[in-house]
């Protein structure tokens, strides 16, 4: 245990012997130096979720067919090794036989770009307004496109942005509605017992065979079509943790069962605890880390389920941007050979889900107190 | 150990009455009947239906009836072995679930045995050579496999294939054989084309039993019967294999009960990005379209198969493992 913290000795002993146990889950958690790398680029991605419009170079829903499939303009930062970030400009050429505007990217000539610069107006959560984004193009007339444009000429560096607020979102809201529906029926399983165990276990049982794919898919084509993008979000997300809940109340049952029977539960009963507090304050705390850990993975498979309804049409609908929306325009091999680089909010999804895994992994084996 | 199976057989139809109710609750849910988009079919295609018509269609159909009546019609038809006409091919269900049901079981099952005989060996190499190269590179492999979403690993595949190698890989048969009655030649190129969409469905199964397989074999490694094994001179391979690889599969079987039930499930992601024939991208337009007595069917299907499965791997974890036999 003591190998973990930098000083060897009795100092360090004593420093472990008085940690809580949330100091110790996090000097565990530090050693993971993957799961910290990933940690960090959680918190800039739920950055990316709070303010997607700072990132955002244009308005993800302006429309330009004559821009279409417009490809990457990758960020240069020195120019004759001063530093003056610049994108390569785009040369449009008429296909002589497919009479379609085949973009190219033109070395030679620079767009100037400026970092932390105004650019179009937008509402910091809603509360005020400014025009400072993180990148904008010298001239505010100029449009860029760092990630290329889709076929309806959007840029997909601003939509990639807005998408990943909805899908992340998305698998947080219903990993949070699993846990309340997962804690308090696995709760009430194991901490009643009885009858009502029985009917929630026979429930869990039924959900957890459901074949699920099918069944959301159902759901979701029976949500009315003059829903709005709100109302059909919260929906999705109602119907993804309908079934996500049942892994942890589970989890939850078997925890209560085991330490209903503990002596410090019988110490608070016979103190004159009320049910409430024996609950919240003495047995919560013991297995809150195991669930935070837990939940932690439950988040990417989420995100992937979001991903897939959305990609199929049944999910978040246009015009509410998700990244499974985002891909829904890579569906077609022709147009994917033409513009592959319409495939990224995929590898976002991708990223995203591997930093969500190594997070929950890390903080799997350090919530363990056993773990070495 | 007959006992066990007929009381898991017993559930059966039980479990089945239940879903076939919720499923139906969610066919009927959408706001209208299959009537008014029949119509919206046929004022597309020009003709017209007059009033009275619909009306003595809506009383054939028993469209007109309260829920658990229609309900009652339904189930009564279904044990006939009756499931209705689709509404939009114009056909019996039965005619369109049974052509396509044999290759969706067929993939699950043909990516179900490519999951193991990938999976096992390569936990057992990982679990018996930890920390070298190949045992960090497959779990690179596994994390990025499990991150992977189905259809972005076709999509990839696809997109490859087409860009560079300007070939189509959709679709299970070469353009010669999608309409040709089955013979040899057939299922030779069947196999050959199954094999990419069973891979593509299979790759987070396999990460994820990868990893199961290599933990447990990790823990049984360090036992005390394995170092009396060795100590007498077993050979390693043999050790290996006949002992603790023997405990480290229960796990690995009990997960079949999850993993069969998610293969069909998966299929419909794969099968519609991939364009097979398979009874996935039928309930997506049979879901899209309100075509809801295919849809209940196939939903039907999908429970059955999910059911059977779970039964699968219980049957087969009771055959396993003497101990879950005794308590039984």
């Amino acid at each position: 245990m003591s190998a973990q913290v930098d000083t060897t000795g009795a100092a360090a002993e004593d420093r472990v012997a008085v940690a809580s146990n949330w100091r110790l889950v996090w000097w565990r958690f530090r050693r993971h130096h993957l799961a910290m790398a990933s940690a960090v680029f959680l918190i800039v991605l739920y950055i990316v979720v709070l303010l997607p419009d700072f990132f955002a170079t244009q308005d993800p829903e302006r429309t330009d067919a004559r821009q279409a499939f417009i490809p990457v303009q990758m960020i240069h930062l020195f120019d004759d090794g001063a530093l003056a970030p610049w994108v390569p400009a785009i040369v449009g050429k008429r296909n002589p036989v497919t009479l379609r505007m085949e973009w190219q990217i033109d070395p030679s000539r620079k767009v100037r770009i400026h970092f932390f610069a105004p650019g179009p107006k937008w509402r910091v959560l809603g509360l005020f307004e400014t025009n400072l984004h993180l990148i904008a193009p010298a001239d505010p007339k100029q449009r860029i496109f760092l990630l290329g444009s889709d076929r309806l000429g959007r840029d997909q560096w601003s939509r990639i942005m807005h998408g990943t607020q909805t899908s992340m979102t998305v698998g947080l809201v219903a990993v949070a509605l699993s846990v309340i529906l997962g804690i308090v029926l696995g709760g009430i399983s194991g901490y009643v017992g009885g009858k009502t165990d029985q009917v929630i276990q026979r429930l869990i049982e039924l959900l957890q065979s459901v074949p699920t794919i099918p069944i959301w898919l159902a759901l979701s084509a029976a949500l009315p079509r003059d829903w709005t993008p709100i109302q059909v979000f919260f929906a999705i997300t109602v119907i993804l943790s309908l079934v996500g809940w049942t892994t942890l109340g589970r989890e939850v049952r078997g925890r209560f069962l085991a330490l209903r029977e503990e002596d410090f539960v019988l110490a608070a009963r016979l103190a004159g605890c009320s049910r409430a507090r024996i609950i919240l304050r003495h047995m919560m705390p013991t297995f809150l880390s195991h669930i935070i850990a837990t939940s932690s993975l439950a988040i990417p498979v989420m995100i992937i389920n979001e991903t897939s309804l959305s990609f199929l049409g049944l999910g978040i609908r246009p015009p509410a941007i998700s990244l499974g929306v985002l891909l829904q325009e890579a569906q077609n091999i022709q147009t994917l050979a033409l513009a592959p680089w319409l495939l990224i909010p995929g590898l976002v999804v991708i990223v995203s889900v591997l930093a969500f895994n190594l997070v929950g992994d890390g903080l799997r084996d350090a919530a363990d107190p056993y773990s070495q | 150990m007959i006992r066990f199976i007929l009381q898991r057989l017993a559930l059966l139809p039980l479990l089945m009455v239940i879903y076939s109710f919720v499923i139906f609750a969610i066919m009927q849910a959408p706001p209208g009947d299959f009537l008014t988009a029949y119509v919206a079919t046929l004022a597309s295609s020009g003709s017209s239906i007059s009033a009275d018509q619909i009306q003595a269609l809506r009383h054939d159909y028993g469209l007109d009836q309260p829920f658990i009546v229609q309900y009652g019609l339904w189930m009564k038809s279904l044990l006939q072995g009756n499931m209705g006409l689709s509404l939009e091919y114009q056909r019996p269900n039965v005619d369109l679930i049974g052509e396509q049901l044999g290759l969706t079981i067929a993939l699950a099952l043909f990516s179900f045995v490519l999951t193991w005989a990938i999976a096992v060996p390569a936990g057992i190499y990982s679990a018996t050579h930890p920390r070298s190269i190949v045992d960090h590179a497959l779990t690179v492999i596994n994390y990025v496999g499990v991150a992977t979403p189905n259809f972005m690993l076709a999509l990839i595949l696809m997109w490859v294939a087409f860009a560079y190698f300007d070939v189509s890989i959709t679709g299970l048969y070469s353009p010669e054989f999608v309409d040709a009655p089955w013979s040899i030649a057939r299922v030779l190129d069947l196999l050959a084309h199954i094999w990419l969409p069973a891979i593509v469905l299979g790759i987070a199964g396999t990460a994820r039993l990868s990893r199961i397989m290599r933990a447990n074999l990790l823990d049984e490694l360090n036992k005390p019967y394995v170092v009396t094994a060795r100590a007498k001179g077993m050979k390693e391979w043999r050790l290996v294999l006949r002992y603790p690889v023997r405990l480290a599969f229960n796990p690995l079987v009990s997960t079949i009960g999850w993993y069969l039930p998610a293969l069909f499930s998966g299929s419909l992601i794969v099968a519609t990005v991939m364009n097979l024939p398979n009874i996935g991208p039928l309930l997506l337009r049979a879901l899209i379209n309100q075509d809801m007595y295919l849809a209940g069917g196939i939903l039907l299907i999908y429970s059955f198969l999910t059911i059977l499965g779970t039964l699968l791997s219980d049957v087969l974890l009771a055959l396993i493992d003497p101990r879950i036999r005794v308590e039984n």
